[in-house]
């Protein structure tokens, strides 16, 4: 399962994070001695062990069906970098 | 001022406050001035907000002449690590991509010490995303150890551990997601407590890694930190795993006698590699604790050695989702030149991420990706639970786990920053904390031959906050390594 400089392309591709080639060699160096250390676990029998998601094993509680937020937009939207008319700014993407 | 020292504990503050003794505005007035005056050594602070500060000290004031009974924390300044938002200032999260975030709303815990009366003075530097262990990874720049300024003070709440160490306040809230709390408390040498998950709500915190990010606080004493638990726990129906708990007081039990209190000592925290300081200042404390009537019990934690591998894929995988809403879009950093959306989203996160958050993004993104799912992800988690069953099962041979926070004081500066894996492992004895979701605590207990502050870890089980509380206070009673001060921060 050895990451290759190509899976590290791909992975900051699905994570939107741009990347070039010098960065990449250099990222896949770290990620190498860190995969190295991660793959520890492999060795580790785990058979019939149910994972652990949580600290608590705790339902998740559910509220009351009733409208409880407020209209705030304008509040939210004073923190974008690019609004208009209520509506947040970006690049076309249907021509 | 009136004969009372600005630097003193919550809860001197807090009763000379009260006594009328100090006024909410000279205190916060002479603490803003040590602050400022600290800023360009130990960089702290990521924002110091006076002006609001002060105006909080008057209302504190006001409220405290009336003779009604004030808030139990009334008048007394605090910080808050900028990961916790805060209505109305800059929360960073250190990060360039949030450089410019004002935050619309208070954190629970943010709201709680609102209530609770306290000031704010300002938000404290962290390692970007909380990300880090040395407080190297702020786009601000790195924080400085007050006991030795070539030092890391430990990270990701390295701004809040070592505002407290050097005085700059009381008391200061952190978050701790494998070991940010109590890590930073051990190498600045002040109390940090990690509660149990779920006892504060993690409403308002930017999200890290969602089922192991804990609120908790650092302070001088057990005790202070006891009455700023009291403030910050308790129910919150805004995070779905916020727990319905009966209110307590978190102060209760502090003066309890430690006779029979069994400490378990787990092989595996006083093995090969720690540092030989470290080991001879946690040899000394249990015996401190013996001749209060403790006893140790020899336990093991066969596991606990893979909780470093276990927490870099969940933390991270975590991680990766929970930072994929750092588009450019609603908030944060936009890059100012792209192509179309994609390139924007990727242009704007390449810019607005350091290396660190990248990095664990992109571990995050590669375990959870189609078929390293169940190798990497599902093993994760089955091996947290073996590591929490270790726990379950030393729990019923003692009542507390001690031994060293970190294995080894504060590095330098730029000693670690080229080699993840050993900054990783400086969290090898806190990060099982987080993994299992009990409760930690770190508290000073020497020096090392350079003068550098050494950490003892108290853990214990589930909700077992008031216990931890009461035995780092019956050894804080006995011993004074907490009330040392950095040099060149004397009151």
């Amino acid at each position: 399962m050895a990451l290759t400089v190509a899976d590290v392309h791909r992975i900051a591709q699905l994570a939107r994070i741009e990347i070039d080639a010098a960065a990449a060699a250099q990222v896949h160096g770290k990620l190498l001695a860190i995969f190295a250390m991660i793959n520890e676990l492999q060795a580790v029998d785990t058979r019939g062990i149910v994972p652990m998601a949580h600290a608590q094993d705790v339902m998740l509680p559910l509220r009351d069906d009733a409208v409880t937020e407020i209209d705030q937009h304008a509040l939210y939207q004073s923190v974008a970098p690019a609004v208009e008319d209520g509506l947040y700014l970006v690049p076309r993407v249907v021509e | 001022m009136t004969g009372v020292a600005s630097t003193g504990t919550v809860a001197e503050l807090a009763a000379a406050l009260r006594a009328r003794k100090l006024s909410s505005v000279e205190l916060t007035t002479a603490l803003l001035a040590r602050i400022e005056q600290a800023q360009s050594t130990l960089n702290t602070f990521v924002t110091i907000d006076a002006e609001g500060a002060l105006e909080q000290a008057r209302a504190a004031d006001a409220v405290l002449t009336r003779p009604d009974e004030p808030p139990p924390l009334a008048g007394v300044p605090i910080a808050h690590k900028d990961v916790i938002m805060t209505a109305g200032l800059p929360t960073t999260c250190s990060s360039r991509m949030l450089a410019n975030f004002i935050a619309p709303y208070d954190a629970h815990v943010a709201g709680g010490l609102r209530t609770a009366g306290t000031v704010l003075v300002g938000k404290t530097n962290m390692d970007e995303f909380a990300m880090g262990s040395s407080n190297e990874t702020s786009w601000f720049g790195p924080v400085r150890n007050p006991w030795n300024r070539d030092f890391v003070p430990g990270g990701s709440s390295g701004g809040s551990a070592a505002a407290v160490a050097a005085r700059l306040v009381p008391a200061a809230t952190g978050t701790d997601t494998g070991g940010s709390i109590r890590q930073p408390a051990s190498l600045s040498g002040v109390c940090g407590l990690k509660p149990t998950y779920g006892v504060c709500s993690r409403y308002g915190l930017v999200a890290f890694a969602s089922s192991l990010d804990t609120p908790g606080m650092f302070a001088r004493t057990a005790e202070d930190c006891g009455l700023l638990l009291n403030a910050m726990a308790g129910h919150d129906a805004r995070d779905s795993t916020s727990l319905d708990r009966p209110r307590e007081d978190y102060t209760r039990d502090l003066e309890l006698p430690l006779e029979g209190l069994r400490i378990g000592m787990p092989a595996e925290y006083f093995g090969d590699g720690i540092d030989a300081d470290v080991a001879a200042a946690v040899d000394q404390a249990l015996a401190q604790f013996r001749k209060q009537g403790a006893t140790t019990v020899p336990i093991v934690l066969p596991n606990v050695r893979l909780s470093v591998p276990v927490y870099y894929v969940i933390a991270s995988a975590e991680a990766s989702s929970n930072l994929s809403r750092f588009d450019g879009v609603r908030y944060g950093h936009r890059a100012k030149d792209y192509t179309d959306l994609a390139d924007m989203y990727s242009k704007s996160r390449a810019e607005g991420f350091g290396a660190e958050v990248k990095r664990r993004i992109l571990i995050g993104t590669y375990v959870l990706s189609h078929g390293y799912y169940d190798a990497y992800y599902l093993k994760a988690q089955q091996v947290r639970r073996l590591i929490a069953d270790d726990f379950a099962r030393a729990y019923q041979q003692c009542d507390v786990i001690m031994g060293p926070t970190a294995p080894a004081p504060a590095f330098r500066i730029g000693d670690k920053t080229d080699d993840p894996v050993q900054m990783y492992l400086n969290d090898i004895f806190t990060i099982a904390g987080n993994l299992t979701g009990a409760p930690g605590i770190s508290i000073p207990c020497g020096f090392d031959r350079r003068g550098l502050p050494i950490g003892l870890q108290i853990q214990a089980n589930y909700f077992a906050e008031a216990r931890l509380l009461n035995v780092a206070h019956r050894y804080q009673l006995d011993t004074d390594w907490h009330a040392r001060v950095p040099g060149g921060f004397a009151p």
